[in-house]
């Protein structure tokens, strides 16, 4: 199992300081966590994709290939990058990109964004959300899987005789999760691919959560994938840790009562109670995230929200030394217990190159069970 | 369980309050007309005010408490609707709006509604035709045709007393013969029958 942080990338006033970090300081500190987050021995990093303050991560390969540089086992991967507004070629050609420059350590998770006046700035409208997500995917997925490229959809300048370059590094796709809080239809688009799918999880009960990824289980297993059980999930998390659990609550909260999405609004104890966010000590977070099992079954990933909110860069640090030292190992010992062999670990570059190599369908293939219509279309006349 | 189940749903703010008192007379009025057509019914009372904080929260986070789920559920759930409103600054009031602005917009589709105010004067009576009546059309909930104000001097022995009665009596014989013969299902659950990928081709429309 694979275990490492996301971040949205806010430039937010510190609240206990009133001190607003600069665009330069705040870049600098992702790439900082970023860096802790292998030291301390975590597996992924991933970052936010937007295009308005107060965030600064509009352009993630670039922050992600600066990364690569400072890294040596990180996985680069996104959280999310906008597969409805952002140029499918682009994303092809980037993650490539990126893909040769790290080695392979990376992959990506496609998302719609949540900010509506991305869509216009990028002359795209809102309402098409969905069904452009289903043709970029399409395109993206052909741009990486087929050499030469014709194509013609409803979004963009069609392609003739097009070759997106580099080819992916040793012919191998970065692996694609598809994220998603509560929208069906993102989590049949990770089935029918037999991507991963992420749900969000943090900031909204966990019923939306066992709802989507039982239903990617389902038709994951329904385009003949393999078992339901075999579908590679990820899960989103947010904690705040101190060693006594009263500390945590006490330094946390003017934090949270402020925060963006959820501040000024419920309580610590009852966001605490109705969301994944987990306040206190590292044993406390090791038995929530454990709970999460209970209600997604054994998965392939974790991520977990650690520097929001404006919580300064030392102690977003210092949360990182207790996720690396206390909670992930006794998570990856636990997690391990009771996971029947036929579970696969998150894929990898290194694992998907081996499958390729030995002949085996790679995850990211569209179904065996999906209907004449759509693999007609995906083969774009 | 009943036949039928009739949320009422009232934003009165004081106690006791004008507004659920007519939200009483509307609600058994509905049940006695409904009797009268062999139809047994449920009440599922929410009166919005000691939810207050619970909405004010869905609204900053997106989703609502557990207890306010509940109420949401229940009334969702209904084969029918009393809402019933304050009239304040020339509109419903923001509390009985609230509610409104965490229901998933399905929630009240093919409903039958009746809708009724209270305010200090009839002055204040188009509020429901200006205010609710577009309110719940964008739910494409089914309004009866009879709206129900009432005004504070309604309560007391003029003229208007008997009027009331009588309005009353009208929009819940209205509202009794739609919840009588509808079978209003729920909306349907997007997890229990999922699009396919099939149809997100279709609704895509890559190719021409």
């Amino acid at each position: 199992m694979q275990f490492g942080i996301f971040s949205v990338g806010d430039v937010t006033p510190d609240p206990t300081t009133g001190r607003t970090p600069t665009e330069h300081e705040r870049i600098k500190a992702m790439v900082a966590i970023a860096q802790k987050a292998e030291e301390v021995g975590l597996d992924v990093f991933a970052t936010g994709e937007h295009h308005n303050p107060p965030f600064v991560p509009s352009s993630p390969t670039t922050m992600l290939g600066y990364i690569a540089a400072r890294t040596q086992r990180l996985i680069l991967s996104t959280s999310t990058t906008l597969i409805t507004t952002d140029d499918p070629v682009k994303i092809a050609e980037d993650f490539a990109m990126l893909q040769h420059l790290a080695d392979g350590r990376v992959d990506l998770m496609l998302g719609r964004g949540n900010t509506g006046p991305v869509y216009p700035w990028f002359g795209k409208d809102i309402r098409d959300a969905i069904p452009l997500t289903v043709e970029n995917y399409q395109l993206l997925h052909r741009l990486w899987t087929e050499d030469v490229v014709d194509w013609e959809g409803k979004f963009r300048t069609p392609l003739h005789s097009f070759t997106s370059t580099p080819r992916p590094l040793d012919g191998v796709p970065p692996f694609v999760w598809h994220g998603a809080i509560r929208t069906p239809e993102i989590a049949e688009i990770a089935a029918f691919y037999g991507d991963g799918f992420f749900a969000n999880h943090i900031f909204w009960p966990a019923v939306h959560t066992q709802r989507m990824v039982e239903l990617y289980r389902r038709r994951f297993e329904h385009y003949g994938h393999g078992s339901a059980d075999q579908a590679i999930v990820g899960l989103g998390g947010q904690v705040f840790m101190r060693r006594n659990s009263q500390d945590a609550v006490r330094e946390f909260r003017p934090y949270f009562d402020v925060a963006p999405v959820y501040g000024h609004g419920p309580s610590l104890e009852d966001f605490t109670a109705q969301t994944p966010l987990t306040v206190g000590s590292p044993q406390q977070v090791i038995e929530r995230t454990l709970g999460f099992r209970q209600y997604v079954g054994d998965y392939q990933r974790q991520l977990f929200l650690v520097d929001h909110a404006g919580l300064p860069l030392k102690t977003v640090l210092e949360q990182l030394d207790m996720l690396g030292e206390e909670v992930v190992p006794v998570l990856r010992k636990e997690f391990a217990v009771g996971r029947p062999a036929h579970v696969p670990d998150a894929p990898t570059f290194e694992s998907r190159r081996a499958a390729l190599r030995a002949g085996s369908a790679v995850s990211g293939t569209p179904g065996d069970a999906a209907a004449p219509q759509a693999v007609t279309a995906g083969e774009g006349r | 369980m009943a036949d039928r189940a009739v949320a009422v749903l009232t934003a009165g703010m004081r106690q006791p309050s004008s507004t659920a008192l007519l939200a009483e007379r509307l609600a058994d009025a509905t049940v006695r007309e409904l009797t009268a057509r062999g139809k047994s019914a449920d009440l599922v009372t929410v009166e919005l005010r000691p939810h207050a904080k619970a909405l004010a929260d869905a609204i900053v986070t997106g989703f609502p408490s557990p207890a306010l789920a509940e109420v949401i559920e229940a009334v969702s759930g209904a084969d029918g609707l009393i809402a019933v409103t304050p009239t304040f600054a020339a509109s419903y009031a923001g509390l009985f709006k609230s509610f409104f602005d965490v229901l998933d917009r399905d929630a009240l589709a093919g409903m039958p509604v009746l809708l009724a105010a209270t305010g200090g004067s009839a002055r204040h009576s188009l509020v429901i035709e200006y205010a609710m009546r577009p309110l719940l059309s964008y739910f494409r909930s089914v309004i009866v045709p009879t709206g129900v104000f009432a005004a504070t001097e309604d309560f007391g022995d003029g003229p208007g007393v008997a009027r009331l009665a009588a309005r009353i009596d009208r929009a819940a014989t209205e509202l009794a013969e739609l919840v009588a013969t509808g079978t209003r299902r729920s909306a349907a659950d997007p997890f229990a029958e999922p699009p396919s990928f099939a149809d997100l081709l279709g609704d895509g429309g890559s190719q021409a």
